[in-house]
């Protein structure tokens, strides 16, 4: 999608393990409030966000224009249909930023008419996080062999094969992916072709509950 | 018998639903129901079936302007001097790029209006077609929302559903792109929703009361309190106005008001501070700067309120009242959000002030309003009057002692003028005030002042404008003209753009680069020749008998006010500075000299 984002000086383990910090700080949370310590927090910090929208032409192109407009940063951006019937798309984005920004981003998406729901999935509660990739490695003999080794390894299936050409298909966390596409630089890495991430909330509820 | 009516009403509405209409038809009886009496407009190829159905009917009156911005301006005038939802209609391609500007400009400043554009036929979407652009795609991050209508029958819920975005929540402009071959096509008529809620769009208006209690709380508790206010009031309605008018009574605090939020408290209340920010007084400002609770309702901590946000208001505890959640922590981190309708949020904080039988720390008051006092006496506005030339300052309050005993309604162009008139015409009430605020666009006024007028065709309205601004869109005189729409342009003229002029004078070493208004025409010639009447004033003892005759015209007026082409507008909060640094004159600016990061701001 966009460009990357400058490395945060954070730690992507250190990255949504926070708890919400500050929250002692003031006599009680209202609706849509943040607590202080939390937008003074000068760190950055990666959030996986699902929106719900209206399935209508130019709902994505909204989206992106409100973010590119305001120059907030996209990591990945997975959209498509979830539910025919009533015409939802879900789009999921990962996004970096000061929790100041990722709460501007939730705010300026939640006003786009289209948009059902904003959901900050990293906050909200545990979820998971998945995104596939399909990698092209090409060689022969040694490492040809190597990179059947690593697939097995990182549970990737083949998905096309010729004499001097494996394609993988990896699914995990952004890290695991990142990882696998690390280790075939080496062996031969030909191209990557990601999905961005789908990302859920665990447990019962929906992203509408 | 219950059931006997219910089943008569559906039939009628079968039969409405049933009944089949031409697209362009539709359209209309969609306006009308919404109350639309109206348009602002331009024709062209795409938008013919529109027009057609237009001359076939008496309900809505359209105002042709000359040019499309022209007529953005004109229904963000008449949309914010009646708290109504304004409309305009143009024509596809070069129709909906020239609206472009104004329906940016409704967007900084909250203004609700609908704009609906022709489009080339459905299959020619896309075509490159004569007169095609997309505007949906062009007019998506300048508008609050738009739609595409590709089938006749959703034209109708659409325009209802426009209208409804629009004006709820933090208003803002709205476009329907409206391809030909739709507007020619038999559809059915659906009426207006009656209390159905839109099945994503729904701002809340009612606060959190827990929250509003603990904000009233903090207001008791101040030693040094200041409420903020701005443009949210205005468009909140003049409940609002009278809500915020209470609670300064009953409270007791200073207050003081953003551009855009001119009118929501009178100039000529005892509580009243004067506008805020770059060229805002000085007494507001350093309340501002001072002040140990800031009650902020309906404005946006925008940059030209701010100034150095490293020096905002630095021991204060921060109330924000705004019915857009995005407005919170956006520039300034605030320690009390509250998200709500700025009438309802009021109307709550005067309960709860009254039921918890609260009372302002009045020894701690007093000293604040003894130190407010202070600021007041350095008289920041104060001008020095030389000789035989017109200040313009002196001109706007000429205008203003001769016209404050009518209903006058005061637009602006953008400028030095702008913020005199800011500064020095006193308003009293809400929405007699229209001025390009966010966005700053030169040519406003005089489109906004006909806007105005076509809504209170009674009253006086005066555009306060430059000789540069004018000149951008002098072209709606014709319209002014057409319609004997009696509007007075009072140009503030020092041939210059000056407000260009002054920055180039305060940060670019006085290198006057293209900022000198070359070759003007003559105003009272160019009056004439658009059919109006011209004026021109150069004496300072004459300047009475001309606002005079100007209102006693009975037909649109250019007053060309020749002033003091020196004169600068302060006091001014240099970019890059914060509160308590202004320049108060400019004698004053020899040791502020803007430096570093400051010269990069605008």
């Amino acid at each position: 999608m966009a460009k990357k984002a400058p490395k945060s000086k954070t730690p992507t383990s250190k990255l949504s393990k926070k708890p919400v910090a500050g929250a002692e700080e003031t006599h009680s949370i209202y609706e849509g409030m943040v607590p202080l310590a939390r937008l003074k927090d000068k760190d950055k910090y990666r959030h996986n966000v699902s929106l719900l929208v209206d399935n209508e032409s130019g709902v994505l192109a909204r989206v992106i224009g409100m973010i590119a407009g305001r120059g907030y940063n996209i990591e990945s951006l997975t959209v498509s249909e979830v539910d025919r019937e009533r015409g939802l798309s879900r789009i999921n984005l990962t996004t970096i930023g000061t929790h100041q920004v990722i709460e501007q981003v939730k705010a300026q998406l939640g006003r786009l008419v289209p948009v059902h729901v904003v959901r900050d999935l990293t906050d909200d509660g545990p979820s998971v996080a998945r995104e596939l990739a399909l990698v092209k490695v090409a060689g022969k003999g040694d490492p040809r062999v190597e990179a059947l080794r690593i697939g097995d390894i990182f549970r990737a299936n083949v998905v096309d094969s010729s004499t001097e050409s494996f394609v993988f298909e990896v699914v995990g966390t952004t890290e695991k992916v990142d990882a696998f596409i690390d280790l075939m630089k080496p062996i031969g890495l030909v191209e990557v072709s990601r999905t961005g991430v789908a990302a859920i909330a665990r447990g019962a509820k929906s992203i509408e509950g | 018998m219950a059931a006997k009516s219910t089943a008569r009403t559906s039939k009628k509405a079968d039969a409405q639903a049933d009944e089949q209409y031409v697209g362009a038809r539709i359209i209309l009886k969609a306006l009308e129901e919404q109350g639309v009496e109206v348009i602002f407009g331009y024709p062209g190829g795409s938008v013919l079936p529109i027009y057609d159905e237009l001359f076939k009917q008496n309900r809505i009156r359209h105002v042709l302007v000359r040019h499309e911005q022209g007529a953005a301006h004109a229904a963000e005038g008449y949309a914010r001097s009646t708290g109504k939802v304004g409309v305009l209609l143009v024509t596809s391609g070069p129709g909906a790029t020239n609206a472009v500007t104004g329906l940016t400009d409704a967007l900084m400043d909250s203004i609700p209006i609908i704009c609906l554009c022709g489009q080339v036929p459905t299959h020619l979407i896309g075509n490159d077609a004569f007169q095609e652009a997309d505007t949906t795609g062009i007019t998506r991050p300048c508008t609050k929302h738009n739609y595409l209508v590709k089938d006749v029958n959703q034209l109708a819920k659409t325009i209802h559903e426009a209208f409804y975005v629009a004006r709820s929540g933090r208003p803002g402009p709205v476009v329907i792109d409206l391809p030909k071959d739709v507007c020619m096509a038999q559809g059915s008529y659906v009426p207006a929703p009656h209390g159905v809620q839109h099945k994503t769009y729904r701002p809340k208006t009612q606060p959190d009361k827990a929250a509003v209690a603990h904000a009233v709380a903090m207001m008791a508790a101040a030693k040094k309190p200041v409420f903020y206010t701005g443009g949210g009031i205005i468009n909140s309605g003049p409940k609002a106005s009278k809500l915020l008018r209470e609670l300064v009574e009953l409270t007791g605090f200073p207050i003081t008001s953003t551009l855009m939020g001119l009118g929501a408290y009178p100039a000529s209340g005892d509580k009243w501070l004067g506008m805020l920010g770059m060229h805002g007084t000085y007494e507001a400002n350093l309340a501002m700067h001072g002040c140990d609770v800031m009650i902020n309702i309906g404005a946006r901590f925008d940059d030209r309120v701010t100034g150095n946000l490293n020096y905002f208001a630095p021991d204060s505890k921060k109330i924000h009242v705004d019915i857009d959640a995005s407005s919170f922590n956006k520039n300034v981190i605030v320690d009390l959000p509250i998200l709500g309708d700025c009438a309802a949020v009021l109307e709550e904080m005067i309960a709860v002030w009254k039921a918890r039988k609260y009372a302002a720390d009045q020894k701690a008051l007093k000293a604040w309003w003894r130190q407010i006092a202070d600021w007041q006496g350095r008289d920041c506005l104060h001008y020095e009057k030389r000789g035989k030339l017109i200040k313009p300052q002196y001109a706007i309050q000429r205008l203003y002692e001769l016209t404050k005993k009518r209903e006058t309604y005061i637009t602006t162009e953008v400028g030095q003028h702008q913020m005199w008139a800011a500064q020095f015409y006193r308003f009293d009430d809400p929405n007699r005030w229209m001025t390009s605020g966010g966005l700053g666009t030169m040519g406003y006024g005089l489109p906004a002042a006909i806007g105005v007028q076509m809504a209170h065709p009674k009253a006086l309205v005066v555009d306060i404008a430059g000789e540069a601004s004018i000149l951008m869109n002098i072209q709606e005189m014709s319209t002014a003209v057409q319609y004997r729409l009696p509007v007075k342009i009072f140009i503030i003229n020092n041939q210059y753009m000056g407000m260009v002029r002054q920055w180039q004078e305060l940060l670019h070493g006085g290198r006057y680069s293209e900022s000198y208004s070359e070759a003007l025409p003559d105003f009272v010639k160019l009056a004439e020749a658009f059919g109006g009447v011209g004026l021109r004033v150069q004496d300072p003892a004459k300047l009475d008998d001309t606002i005079k005759e100007m209102i006693a015209v009975d037909r649109p007026v250019i007053c060309d006010v020749m002033v003091d082409q020196k004169e600068n507008c302060f006091p001014m909060i240099p970019s890059g500075k914060a509160h308590n640094e202004m320049i108060l004159s400019a004698s004053d600016k020899a040791d502020k000299q803007i430096t570093g990061a400051g010269l990069a701001l605008v």
